[in-house]
């Protein structure tokens, strides 16, 4: 993360503004609640300007949010880029003729569908989701688009979980956050 | 509905932009589905536009989402109007303390929530969603909000499907739409 001073006030305001709810959705899981950080306009506006300003020379031509939290944040970042935006969504959720790509869970399995056509081969895609923690869901996401032959040029969430070692999980595809949370 | 030059050749392109699919989620509805404007950045940002215009300088603090759709339309006017942004959510999806609100169905019931605590009394908010259909959401929506003292200013849709009355059950809630499908 960055040393300069005005970029640690914007982290700054971002990490303050998100709140952790302890033993959601189950006893020891201490789940980090952005909904509040999306109370502070200032504190969404510079999340959202934090990847805009990473991302607004890299062709980037895609961004794939995943539902429900990906869909608050991907699409700010595409309309400022200039790219299209993608939903990434639970079964049965999508009307059109869709590709599906199921990934594990503790247990059991879920899936994540997309549409067909919603992107050509070799387009340089961005996937949002608001947070990384084991990384099967990014994951599942990276190959839906690499199916269609488009390009993942990096995974982008606000929070990382390191110990779930989800970054591992990325096929060797670049992994960018704000915040790390312990 | 918008009625000058520039605003007709947006909504034009608007809702060409828009597909239409047959027969989903069940037989007989003609499901309307934005991502296929979601997928064309200029009439994206136009929507996003139309809404912003209208809303800019009326003095709104709130704009609540309702999921999933709404997640993608709202944040983008919020940000651009200097407003917070709530999610209103099925029901167990959000962490902390919320307030439910039950609504009918065509069978059965559902329920919608909302963060205690996210909004405040007297706040002037917009609800946003991509479709109005029954109106049944939205309404309760709107109720959620009023519970805690909330002005609701005006719900706003891309789409109306007019044939489905959704505009009266809103009842004096005032209802803005960029297009009829």
């Amino acid at each position: 993360m960055s040393g300069c001073k005005e970029e640690d006030s914007r982290i700054h305001s971002i990490r303050t503004t998100i709140r952790v709810v302890p033993n959601f959705p189950k006893p020891g899981i201490m789940f980090q609640d952005i909904t509040t950080l999306l109370l502070d306009p200032k504190a969404f506006k510079n999340t959202v300007d934090l990847f805009v300003e990473r991302y607004k020379q890299k062709n980037i031509s895609v961004v794939a949010g995943i539902e429900a939290r990906g869909f608050i944040f991907g699409p700010p970042i595409a309309l400022a880029i200039g790219a299209k935006f993608v939903p990434l969504r639970k079964p049965r959720k999508l009307p059109g003729e869709v590709i599906s790509e199921e990934y594990v869970l503790e247990y059991g399995t879920d899936c994540l569908e997309m549409h067909i056509g919603a992107v050509e081969p070799g387009e340089c895609a961005l996937v949002v989701d608001d947070l990384i923690a084991t990384g099967g869901t990014l994951c599942a996401a990276m190959n839906l688009l690499e199916r269609v032959g488009a390009e993942v040029v990096e995974c982008a969430c606000i929070i990382e979980i390191p110990e779930l070692k989800g970054r591992e999980r990325l096929k060797g595809k670049p992994l960018f956050t704000l915040l790390e949370s312990h | 509905m918008a009625s000058q030059d520039g605003e007709d050749q947006r909504l034009q392109k608007i809702a060409s932009a828009i597909r239409v699919i047959p027969n989903f989620p069940k037989p007989g509805i003609m499901f309307q589905d934005i991502t296929t404007l979601l997928l064309d950045p200029t009439a994206f940002k136009d929507t996003i536009d139309l809404f912003v215009e209208r809303y800019r300088s009326k003095d709104i603090s709130v704009v609540a989402g309702i999921e999933a759709r709404g997640f993608i339309f709202g944040p983008p006017i919020a940000l651009a109007i200097g407003a917070k942004f709530v999610p209103m959510r099925k029901p167990n999806k959000l962490p902390g303390e919320v307030i439910s609100e039950e609504y009918s169905l065509e069978y059965g019931t559902d329920k919608m929530e909302m963060h205690v605590g996210a909004v405040r009394a007297g706040e002037r908010a917009l609800i946003i969603d991509d479709l109005i259909a029954t109106g049944g959401t939205l309404c309760a929506a709107i109720r959620l909000l009023e519970r805690v003292g909330v002005e609701v200013v005006e719900c706003a849709c891309v789409i109306e499907l007019p044939e489905l009355k959704g505009r009266d059950r809103l009842g004096d809630r005032p209802l803005f739409v960029l297009v009829e499908g």
